[in-house]
């Protein structure tokens, strides 16, 4: 009975699964493995070692890997920090934490725009003040800062939580037996983070590599990424069986990297939601 | 005796303005083993944690083996913390765990290996060496967090709670393998229990506390047959605790009867608590007994009956081997060398300060 009724519960999300992620996965794979006749081919998938598309693909590696790390390095102290805090106060340091999430990510990103612009804001107020302008629009320095302001909350949420939930009486067990701070630190804290911090990984990792609206707004046109190349095939291309077919290639490293972070986060100990 | 090798002198601890350490006072002796008994609440772990380091008490000092400790970090004690929820480190296996200490300080491979095997073997879990915490029951997981302690050679055992979470029969299998861990490895044990049947049976001395003061310190015989006040007398198995009048000089009026007693310079016509153990009421035929009553509840427990007597308006607590069926009407008699007599707190707050002194 009661199993037949959460059958029955499930079904629009059974529903929305089908329509929003099955179907349009499956068309992924069909155009991707075909060419303008409808033949088989796996020529879209190859055409990643064309030139501009492996740039763009191991640019977009590069970045995203770097603003990965630097996410990682600003986040674990961050959430040291912020799980030291009182209950009750942590609950509104993370709230002003996650803040900037609730606007819009297109917006955020676009604030950036102005503030970096040659004549943008930051460099209006550094040159009132007589200090040199800098010019990091439209270089990687400007994708890098946007995907870490960008995805910056994905990396400390997960770590902060599970920094919470390891036990104060484990980190004193550590000091009893005469581990001092950075020991204990070392031995009993950092390997007991680490699905967080695999978790924050793969939740940096995978939108900073697949995104193109943050290299379109703060590099330019000049530097593409792979996101950039496969949205220019879907919208002004219109070549939607070369797109689909780098699409895939792309699925594979997002594949990769979760499968990563499953084998390490086997009790879900890192999720966030 | 032997010397005193912890002194706490005066240790006060709140926490956001609320007394949870007044003013304590207490010696440990080398090779003792110490419980503080008492009820939830009332300060035995916060103690447990200040001589441990890893609590700063407000005021006052723990002074180890002559040395003021008070500021020294945790790790630099020479105690080891067996802690009430075991905290064993869930991703190294039992044999890391046991030698976390070990590597710490640098001790070579083949003398971590011996400690390992040693430790096992002392605590009946020898083979377990490759399991991980997770796999092991509570009273396992229980005696590893204690093997993992004693590696280290502490000259002093801090055990909060050890064996709250195990059942019956373990725990008090693990009674005779604290005792006899004691005794082999010769360590002081301070030990935090609010059972106080373990504490009878385990302790060289008890320090009962309640509410942040210490009530009384002494021998298991002393603090069950000799209670100082009533709370002690509560808290240390079941008791008939009266309101009486000290009469004399080795003569105390309960419930208007006067009966004989041991007790001398209490004053005259005085106000005082009489505590009287349950298996020291002894029912008689009624014309035999000082007192008279009717039995109007019967438990078998057992070893013995557990009755209650309404007598004199004093519904009495007894213990008895004899049956006496509900209704029945029977005589109370004490000897007069099982009638406690205690003084009377004159307040709450006074309780505790006068047992202190
Ligand atoms: N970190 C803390 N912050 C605030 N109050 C605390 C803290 N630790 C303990 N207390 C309070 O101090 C009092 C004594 O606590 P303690 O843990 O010493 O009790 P206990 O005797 O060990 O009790 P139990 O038998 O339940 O373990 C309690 O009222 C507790 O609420
Ligand atoms: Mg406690």
């Amino acid at each position: 009975m009661k199993s037949k009724f959460i059958k029955w519960l499930s079904l629009p999300y059974i529903i929305w699964a089908i329509g929003f992620i099955i179907i349009p996965l499956l068309m992924v794979f069909y155009f991707g493995l075909t060419d303008k006749n409808s033949h088989f081919t796996i020529s879209n998938v190859l055409a990643i070692f064309q030139p501009i598309h492996i740039k763009s693909l191991l640019i977009a590696l590069l970045l995203s890997l770097i603003s990965t790390i630097i996410c990682l390095l600003i986040s674990y102290p961050l959430a040291m920090i912020l799980s030291s805090f009182k209950k009750g106060n942590d609950k509104m340091m993370i709230l002003i934490f996650i803040l900037p999430m609730w606007m819009n990510f297109l917006l955020r990103t676009l604030a950036w725009q102005t503030l970096l612009e040659n004549e943008g804001i930051i460099n209006t107020v550094l040159s009132l003040v007589k200090l040199p302008s800098i010019n990091i629009i439209n270089t990687p320095y400007a994708i890098i800062l946007g995907m870490i302001y960008n995805f910056l909350p994905f990396m400390v949420l997960p770590i902060y939580n599970v920094l919470c939930k390891i036990d104060g009486n484990l980190l004193n067990a550590s000091r009893d037996l005469g581990a001092n701070e950075i020991q204990t630190f070392c031995k009993i804290t950092l390997p007991l983070s680490v699905p967080g911090i695999i978790s924050g990984i793969t939740m940096v990792f995978v939108p900073a590599l697949t995104t193109f609206v943050i290299s379109d707004l703060l590099g330019g046109s000049k530097i593409l990424l792979i996101g950039n190349v496969i949205e220019q095939e879907f919208t002004l291309n219109s070549n939607w069986h070369l797109g689909s077919g780098l699409s895939i290639v792309l699925m594979i490293f997002i594949v990769i990297s979760m499968l990563i972070s499953a084998i390490f986060d086997k009790d879900g100990e890192g999720n966030t939601f | 005796m032997s010397n005193k090798l912890i002194n706490l002198e005066n240790i006060s601890k709140s926490y956001d303005n609320h007394l949870v350490l007044d003013e304590m006072n207490l010696y440990i002796r080398e090779n003792e083993f110490v419980t503080l008994l008492g009820p939830s609440g009332c300060g035995k772990t916060t103690t447990l944690r200040i001589i441990g380091g890893f609590e700063t008490p407000d005021t006052g000092r723990v002074v180890f083996d002559g040395q003021d400790i008070t500021r020294l970090p945790a790790y630099k004690r020479p105690l080891n913390t067996v802690f009430q929820k075991y905290a064993l480190f869930s991703h190294m296996s039992i044999a890391e765990n046991i030698a976390f200490g070990l590597k710490i300080k640098n001790k070579s491979k083949s003398y971590i290996d011996d400690k390992i095997k040693y430790a096992l073997k002392l605590v009946n879990l020898e083979g377990y060496e490759h399991r991980m915490p997770d796999s092991l029951s509570g009273g396992q997981q229980q005696r590893i967090a204690i093997a993992r302690a004693i590696v280290n050679e502490p000259k002093v055992l801090l055990l909060d709670e050890p064996l709250g979470a195990l059942d019956l029969k373990l725990r008090q299998d693990m009674q005779y393998e604290l005792i006899r861990l004691k005794n082999e490895l010769g360590i002081t044990f301070i030990y935090v229990t609010h059972d106080q049947e373990e504490a009878l049976t385990m302790s060289d001395t008890i320090v009962v506390m309640n509410q942040g003061y210490i009530q009384q310190i002494g021998t298991p015989e002393m603090i069950y047959n000799e209670p100082e006040n009533a709370f002690v007398a509560d808290f240390i198995g079941d008791s008939n605790i009266i309101d009486s009048v000290f009469i004399q000089d080795e003569l105390v009026q309960i419930l208007g009867v006067k009966f004989p007693c041991v007790d001398k310079g209490f004053g005259n016509n005085k106000p005082v608590d009489v505590v009287i153990r349950p298996e020291d009421v002894e029912l008689v035929a009624p014309e035999e007994g000082l007192l008279q009553g009717e039995v109007s509840h019967i438990i078998f427990k057992g070893v013995h009956y557990e009755m209650e007597v309404m007598a004199n308006g004093f519904e009495w607590l007894v213990h008895s081997t004899r049956m006496f069926p509900v209704g029945t009407k029977v005589g109370i008699k004490v000897d007069p060398f099982n009638i406690q007599i205690m003084n009377k707190p004159a307040s709450e707050d006074e309780e505790a300060v006068a047992v202190e002194e």
